[in-house]
């Protein structure tokens, strides 16, 4: 099942949660919705899932416009974030519910929905736990109960509220690679909610990266990392440094030195200069580049952190090397980004103050 | 002098490991002792007194009340009164929670004070109001006696009218914290299984709060039967008619019948007794699922 958002707008009271979102899902896909806290990811998801209503804009389920249906009629599978079992209820009468309250007409036979259910509960690996109360369960359980609940009603999509969101590092990542499977397997449209960028990567066949109700980028995992399209999206995955610089024909400064990078297709103003901190080259003299006098250094897995204090105002930018390399001990360190990106400043804010000449280092 | 020093020791460590916020033992006993004492002589001592007095001359003279025409009726009316009045507020205070629970609308602050008006106004205060409002004199009550034959005060409608009043906060104050601690992700989930409202409402709604809600209709009982003032007000004491069991009581008393007063008093007591148990189960077995409980977490 395709989807469709188009110009969606949704406003609570006087706070507009998404501002004129549109978005393509492809059927069979996997999305992730990947944002900060009240960037609108949740909004969106529940507009698709009918469980609120835009102010604005349409959500089409293929070339069915769905905008104003409700959540039942739209046959979407809805995994909360909180799971929200009936607690008073079997684990094989969770799932079943979606069947059981069917009208007569169109609801299967006992012995189905059981044979239903407990299949099931065998894809979502829980065979053997069907008369157990959701209180019995495990956290990683009731999400894996939730999910098969969701998939009973043969829904046209799926959609998950932070699925792995309550639980553990470890029972995440278990949890996330077998959340893939089963999409493969089905081949349900599958749209879920993060705030976890590595579950999103490496979950996901496109990210949606969202920020204060608007979508910034959506691309794949390679995309959106090594190209991403504003500084929040350079910001929000993965790790960055960020630099205030100055471009002038096609040569990118800092302060009063050229850092040897070459921006050709820029124009002149000023700009912030983002890199990741790990993707970096140390030179050994300064002859063209960045450098600065090495203060705290943290260790993170295999290597080392440092914060590098640049030129006269001090700025800090992280930069990531091997543990045991030479660089690590020095108190001055000089590099150059390997791969970087530009990101011009605004030019709403005016820039009064003169440019100094620049000397050539 | 060994031993000694070992008892100086072992009381030390005891005094190491008291919890930091228990009191000395002199002012435990005190505050133990005063709390038994009051609660014998406020509560268990005349709650005893009444089955003394009603057994005082034997146990036919206790059952002779119950031949009384005018008892019968009392504990009849008691009844229907109680049948009316509890599936009533049951309706009422489901109802309310649930909007007070589930929706955000202006007024809502003001409507959760207002649940709780009856506990705070004097039931005779109610009783009054009722017969400003609704008595042959005024316009709706001289409407309904004229065009209908309906008589309300000093008639049966009056003394229901007066009992769902006083009674109407307890289901409603019962459900309306758990509700709210709930909130509406198992209606929201059940919605998008499919589930219409009513379906949502009967196999998910209810089943979660089934517990409290019977804790509240224990309590909206008890004092759906052992309502007096506002009763006392609207009921005129029609013999027979209108009089409710503790009104009847207080007629017997009255009139020096002292152990049929205290007879059917007991059967009052007993009442009381048995929701007092049911009460004290509920609370041990479903602490956890009780608005009271919920309060402390």
């Amino acid at each position: 099942m395709e989807l469709g958002i188009r110009n969606v707008q949704k406003e609570f009271g006087g706070f507009t949660a998404l501002k004129d979102v549109s978005l393509d899902i492809r059927s069979g896909e996997l999305i992730a919705l990947l944002g900060p806290s009240g960037s609108g990811k949740t909004t969106l998801l529940r507009l698709i899932a009918g469980l609120d209503f835009p102010t604005g804009g349409n959500v089409f389920f293929g070339d069915e416009d769905a905008s104003l249906k409700s959540v039942g009629e739209r046959n979407v599978g809805f995994v909360f974030q909180h799971y929200a079992l009936f607690r008073h209820m079997t684990v094989e009468d969770n799932v079943a519910f979606g069947l059981n309250i069917r009208p007569a007409a169109t609801r299967p036979p006992k012995h189905e929905i059981k044979r239903r259910a407990l299949e099931l509960l065998d894809l979502v690996q829980l065979s053997g736990l069907a008369g157990r109360y959701p209180s019995q369960l495990s956290g990683g359980q009731r999400q894996r109960v939730a999910l098969a609940r969701a998939l009973a009603i043969e829904p046209r999509v799926l959609l998950l509220d932070e699925p792995f969101g309550a639980l553990d590092a470890q029972v995440r990542r278990e949890l996330r690679r077998w959340l893939r499977e089963i999409h493969d397997a089905t081949g349900h449209t599958t749209v879920f909610v993060t705030h976890d960028q590595e579950e999103a990567l490496e979950l996901a066949d496109r990210v949606v990266v969202m920020s204060q109700g608007k979508i910034e980028q959506v691309g794949t995992a390679d995309q959106v990392y090594d190209n991403p399209v504003s500084p929040f999206v350079y910001g929000f995955i993965g790790d960055s440094s960020v630099l205030p610089v100055r471009v002038e024909h096609g040569e990118v400064w800092f302060e009063d030195r050229s850092i040897g990078l070459k921006a050709h297709n820029v124009p002149s103003g000023s700009a912030k200069l983002y890199f990741r901190p790990h993707d970096i080259e140390l030179l050994d003299g300064c002859g063209g580049c960045i450098a600065g006098t090495a203060g705290v250094s943290r260790r993170v897995a295999g290597t080392k952190r440092v914060e590098l204090a640049i030129g006269g105002a001090g700025h800090r930018v992280e930069i990531e090397l091997p543990v045991d390399h030479p660089a690590a001990s020095r108190s001055r360190i000089a590099f150059r980004p390997r791969r970087w990106k530009l990101f011009q400043d605004d030019i709403e804010a005016p820039n009064e103050v003169a440019l100094p000449q620049p000397v050539a280092a | 002098m060994a031993d000694a020093v070992f008892h100086a020791t072992r009381n030390d460590r005891a005094l190491a490991f008291r919890s930091p916020v228990t009191e000395p033992r002199n002012f435990r006993l005190v505050a133990i002792g005063l709390t038994l004492v009051l609660l014998a002589v406020f509560l268990l001592l005349p709650l005893a007194a009444v089955f003394v007095e009603a057994f005082r001359f034997g146990i036919a003279k206790y059952l002779e009340v119950f031949s009384n025409p005018d008892a019968l009726a009392a504990i009849k009316l008691t009844l229907l009164i109680a049948l009316i009045a509890v599936p009533c507020n049951l309706v009422f205070g489901i109802a309310a929670a649930w909007a007070i629970a589930k929706y955000r609308f202006p007024g809502r602050a003001f409507l959760i004070s207002l649940i709780d008006l009856p506990f705070s106004v004097s039931p005779v205060v109610a009783g009054l109001v009722y017969i400003l409002l609704l008595g042959s004199n005024s316009a709706v009550g001289g409407w309904l006696l004229e065009d209908f034959g309906i008589r309300v005060i000093f008639a049966v409608p009056g003394v229901v009218l007066a009992t769902i009043f006083v009674t109407f906060p307890f289901i409603a104050r019962e459900l309306i914290p758990l509700m709210q601690d709930q909130g509406n992700g198992d209606e929201e989930a059940a919605i998008s299984l499919g589930a219409s409202g009513w379906q949502a409402f009967w196999y998910v709604t209810l089943p979660n709060v089934k517990w409290a809600l019977l804790y509240g209709v224990l309590l909206c009982n008890a004092r759906a039967m052992g309502e007096f003032g506002a009763v006392a007000v609207l009921s005129g004491k029609l013999r027979g008619e209108t009089v409710t069991m503790p009104l009847q009581v207080e007629l017997f008393y009255n009139e020096y019948m002292s152990v049929a007063a205290f007879s059917l008093a007991s059967v009052l007591a007993g009442l009381a007794l048995v929701t007092l148990v049911a009460k004290s189960w509920l609370e041990w077995r479903f602490a956890d699922q009780l608005a009271t409980g919920s309060r402390t977490h």
